[in-house]
């Protein structure tokens, strides 16, 4: 490893920021507001916020690519801007999407990064002979950038931003599109990179990578939410945290009856459990739920999430007006999903091998799994987008294998990215899905005023969606999605990137829908999105290693170190499992 | 050892072209859609009138009128169909069987006979279609004036005095109408390759994330200007040659000028085109609006207003002027005066120094706006 990094004195500043800010030309706020921290050799320095925190802007201020609007960077004592041409072989900066060329080969890709970087003989194969051991892509050397898996990307984009021995290392969120088994990966090689004493700036939106950092920014809409150790953030909340348990009903029905209590700041599923947050001045008073006598509070360890709402001040109660005008359905626990032997072959490749999963009426079902796992190739034959190889699946009645296009539309489907028309006023776009599903006249219109009603929408009828702030590209999401009444819904990573308090939003919604009989069917490798499922099934290499409640599966992957796995501790144990 | 500079540039121009090679895309508009316009151009799109169907109406049935006739069922230049009626001959026209048609009065070979008079003949033509119209009233008049001449030295006599018109056409005596258009529809795929092939690429290294990874390894403007430059210039020169390979070699176009002079005005012409891409592509950032405002900035202006299909005299004067600021008008030109005049530099140092012009402009613009930040 040493060809890696020179050592250099382990907690000396290796980057600081001096009153630093930014606004873009057109924006009337800034994108970061004056910003004072201290980046540390052999730490790493989270950059954590949802999308739009000023996250990327604050790297690209590292990396000389943007210029300070106010304030200053140091980094080893230069200006990224005016000295960067001495600063370059000591930043190595990973942008999103890792800045690889994907028509080039792994060897290809490194060539050209150590070619820009100058370097050239010994030194280069050294670094060469090292990197790709160290990122275990040796075997891969010929293979195009392109066909490499998420995390052997990653790999690869950490290879070629290593070259050149930086002290500094920029990662923006390396994590995204990458499953919580390569995302491990990587933090134990930025590990053993630490003790070279590089310095690791690492930005992200998932919260719960914040708690292995050694420092933390917490950033939100281009403010300094907090700065300095995890634990400390996590102390304002230590005894405030609690789950519910042992209550009357469903999971759903506690976390609205919970919410009503002036008392809690914050609440989310998490199985057959409810975890709220507790206001300072205040306690929770789980007698007065209504949830039967058994219903009891239990206290837990803050996370980082926790912190996070707490520090925003806690999450409104928004109630669901969905439940209101959204048509009852019987609550008959019909099975409106079922497959047995579904199989999907592409060529020899086997994408789903013989599925067997039962949906029955108003519950949440989730598909989880590693990328490439093969959950969206099963996704994708039960909304009939896809023809299955063999086997036979029945959605809301009707065999897929006969009338897709019958099943098609008694089903609403929401997109990973969003499907909407970004230049389309959200009115024109809700007409446009409206024709899409073959409604015609007064239904339409009757439709989509509900919508507007329901999501919220009235205010920005007129404006296109793609000036629209996240949280309200979610709810039209969802509201195309529902225009027609349908009876299942499917979601496809519904709330990747998306910032806790919209994500909240957008499950009360959910459940708001599902309360009324809608069938939901969610693919995530999100393990937030996995808590709010009445069942999942967990799904390697296209085939199901564990089905059943969210408590049923964390029950399985309990070992004695970890007697009380989290959800990502479990589906990181039941792939390894299934791979090894 | 090369210096460390010219290094970074080799680097990236190999990474370009390894990009190129790989991209299906690429090769097929750099060298399967050349071959194919330019077969299209030689074989499918042709603006000569070749043999004109024409009708001709004999109401005189004597020898002289039948004589008359006859030159024109003789040339190869008309294909004749004969009648006696002129409505079922019109209707034919109608029909667009006879382009236009000829009627000999019955009063013919007694007029032709008659001293100091002549025999009139009627000539009806489809005004719906000028082009064609003009053409077959061209035709049947020069094939008329070549009767009278035969008819007087058959007869021994003398015509009556007057102007005859004999029509020569310089540099492309048999107006085949290949000899131009080919030459000149290598600008049209000239300014595709350069123009819509660059105008996405720089586009793509923003929206793929590469650019940023780029700029953080310290590439800079001119390293950035010339590894988007070196490697589709020598793609262009290369399609540049194919279609002129074709255009000669397997087209039989005459080729007048030097292969020198030509050289040097297409590389020229090149150099312009890609400087126009990338600016458009350095401008937008983005593939799909880079490639729409290619295609409107490039592309049609190439098409419509070179003069390679459409005359530049013929056009209003506000048009006209406004071709002076496109460069495929002085590429056409220039192609058009080497294949077809040879190396006439009263025509070609013009066109050389407007395109020399135009690709100082867009890459001097080019390389201004480029940016090594972000913003």
């Amino acid at each position: 490893m040493s060809a890696l990094a020179a050592p250099t004195d382990a907690s000396s500043v290796i980057a600081s920021t001096h009153g630093l800010s930014k606004t873009f030309p057109k924006a009337d706020k800034p994108a970061l507001a004056p910003l004072d921290i201290q980046v540390r050799g052999g730490g790493v320095t989270g950059l954590v916020g949802p999308d739009g925190a000023g996250k990327t802007t604050l790297m690209r201020l590292f990396a000389g690519l943007l210029a300070p609007t106010s304030g200053s960077i140091r980094i080893l004592g230069k200006d990224p801007l005016r000295d960067a041409d001495t600063l370059r072989g000591s930043i190595g900066y990973m942008p999103q999407k890792f800045g690889l060329y994907e028509d080039l080969t792994v060897r290809e890709n490194l060539d050209l990064y150590a070619d820009l970087k100058g370097l050239r003989g010994d030194a280069r194969r050294d670094a060469f002979e090292s990197l790709l051991t160290f990122t275990d892509l040796k075997r891969f050397t010929d293979r195009a950038a392109g066909k490499l898996s998420g995390g052997m990307k990653q790999k690869l984009g950490l290879a070629c931003t290593l070259l050149g021995t930086p002290k500094l290392l920029l990662l923006d969120e390396p994590g995204v599109g990458v499953d919580p088994i390569s995302r491990r990966e990587l933090w134990r090689m930025v590990g053993e990179l630490l003790s070279q004493g590089i310095a690791v700036v690492w930005s992200t939106a998932y919260l719960d990578e914040a708690e292995a950092c050694d420092s933390v920014v917490l950033l939100n809409a281009g403010k300094v939410l907090f700065a300095g150790a995890p634990r400390e953030l996590n102390a304002n909340t230590r005894g405030r945290v609690f789950c519910l348990k042992d209550f009357d009903g469903s999971a759903r029905g506690a976390l609205k009856q919970a919410r009503r209590d002036p008392a809690s700041m914050d609440g989310v599923v998490q199985g057959h459990a409810v975890r709220l947050l507790e206001r300072k001045d205040a306690r929770l008073d789980v007698t007065r739920y209504g949830l039967g006598t058994q219903a009891r509070l239990e206290p837990a360890a803050p996370r980082f999430e926790d912190s996070f709402i707490d520090l925003l001040g806690g999450v409104p109660v928004v109630d669901s007006r969905l439940a209101k005008v959204i048509p009852e359905r019987p609550r008959d626990d019909a099975v409106v999903i079922a497959t047995t032997g579904l199989t999907k072959k592409f060529g020899d490749f086997v994408a789903a091998d013989h599925i067997d999963i039962e949906v029955r009426r108003g519950e949440v079902f989730g598909l989880l799994g590693p990328n490439g796992a093969g959950k969206s190739t099963t996704f994708k034959m039960l909304c009939g987008l896809l023809a299955p190889t063999s086997g036979e699946a029945r959605v809301a009645g009707v065999d897929l294998r006969r009338s897709r296009s019958e099943a098609r539309q008694r089903l609403g489907y929401m997109a990973q990215k969003f499907s909407l028309y970004g230049d389309l006023s959200v009115h024109d776009n809700l007409e446009f899905f409206a024709g899409a599903y073959g409604m015609t006249g007064k239904a339409v219109t009757q439709a989509i005023e509900r919508m507007l009603e329901i999501f919220e929408l009235r205010g920005v009828r007129h404006t296109a969606t793609q000036e629209l702030p996240l949280g309200f590209k979610q709810r039209l999401s969802l509201a195309a999605a529902l225009l027609h009444g349908p009876e299942i819904l499917f979601l496809d990573e519904p709330t990747s990137g998306v910032d806790p308090v919209t994500r909240r939003e957008f499950w009360t919604h959910i459940n708001g829908v599902v309360e009324r009989g809608v069938t939901v069917l969610v693919t995530t490798h999100f393990m937030d999105e996995a808590e709010y499922c009445d069942r999942l099934t967990l799904i390697s290499r296209g085939r199901q290693i564990a089905s059943g409640t969210p408590d049923e599966v964390k029950e399985r992957a309990a070992t004695a170190d970890i007697p009380d796995p989290t959800m990502e501790d479990a589906f990181i144990a039941l792939v390894a499992g299934d791979t090894a | 050892m090369m210096p460390q500079r010219l290094r970074r540039i080799v680097t990236l121009c190999r990474k370009e072209s390894v990009q190129i090679i790989r991209d299906p895309s690429t090769l097929l508009i750099a060298l399967v859609f050349p071959a194919v316009l330019m077969f299209i151009f030689a074989y499918g799109i042709n603006f000569d009138a070749g043999a004109v169907r024409l009708g001709i109406v004999l109401e005189d049935e004597s020898p002289a009128a039948r004589r008359f006739a006859e030159t024109y069922a003789q040339s190869p230049y008309f294909h004749v169909t004969f009648g006696h009626d002129e409505h079922a001959m019109a209707d034919l026209l109608r029909a667009e069987q006879v382009r236009g048609f000829i009627v000999v009065r019955g009063d013919f070979a007694r007029r032709l006979e008659r001293p100091g008079d002549t025999p009139t003949v009627q000539l009806v033509t489809d005004g719906a279609e000028p082009n064609t119209a003009s053409f077959v009233a061209g035709y049947v008049r020069g094939a008329y004036a070549i009767w009278r001449r035969e008819e007087a030295i058959a007869s021994g006599r003398v015509m009556p005095a007057g102007l005859t018109l004999e029509e020569r056409y310089w540099f492309n005596p048999s107006t085949v109408s290949r000899n131009f258009l080919l030459p000149g529809s290598v600008t049209i795929i000239m300014t595709v390759i350069g123009a819509l092939l660059t105008s996405m690429v720089v586009a793509r290294e923003w929206e793929r994330g590469t650019m940023e990874a780029l700029l953080a390894a310290g590439v800079t403007r001119l390293e950035l200007l010339l590894f988007k430059l070196v490697p589709y210039f020598c793609l262009g020169m290369l399609s540049f040659s194919l279609c002129v390979g074709l255009t000669v070699g397997v087209f039989d176009v005459p080729f007048r000028g030097s292969y020198l002079t030509l050289y040097l005005v297409a590389s020229t012409f090149l150099l312009s085109a890609l400087g126009l891409g990338l600016l458009i592509s350095t401008a937008t950032r983005n593939q799909f609006n880079a490639a729409q405002a290619a295609l409107n900035a490039a592309f049609l202006p190439a098409m419509m207003l070179s003069g390679f299909v459409f005359e530049i005299a013929s056009m209003p004067a506000p048009v006209r002027a406004f071709t002076r600021i496109i460069p495929a008008r002085y590429f056409v030109t220039a192609m058009q005066t080497l294949f077809q005049a040879g190396d006439v530099w009263s025509v070609l140092g013009r066109s050389l120094a407007g395109l020399a012009f135009a690709a100082a402009f867009f890459l001097g613009m080019t390389f201004l706006i480029t940016r090594r930040r972000l913003e």
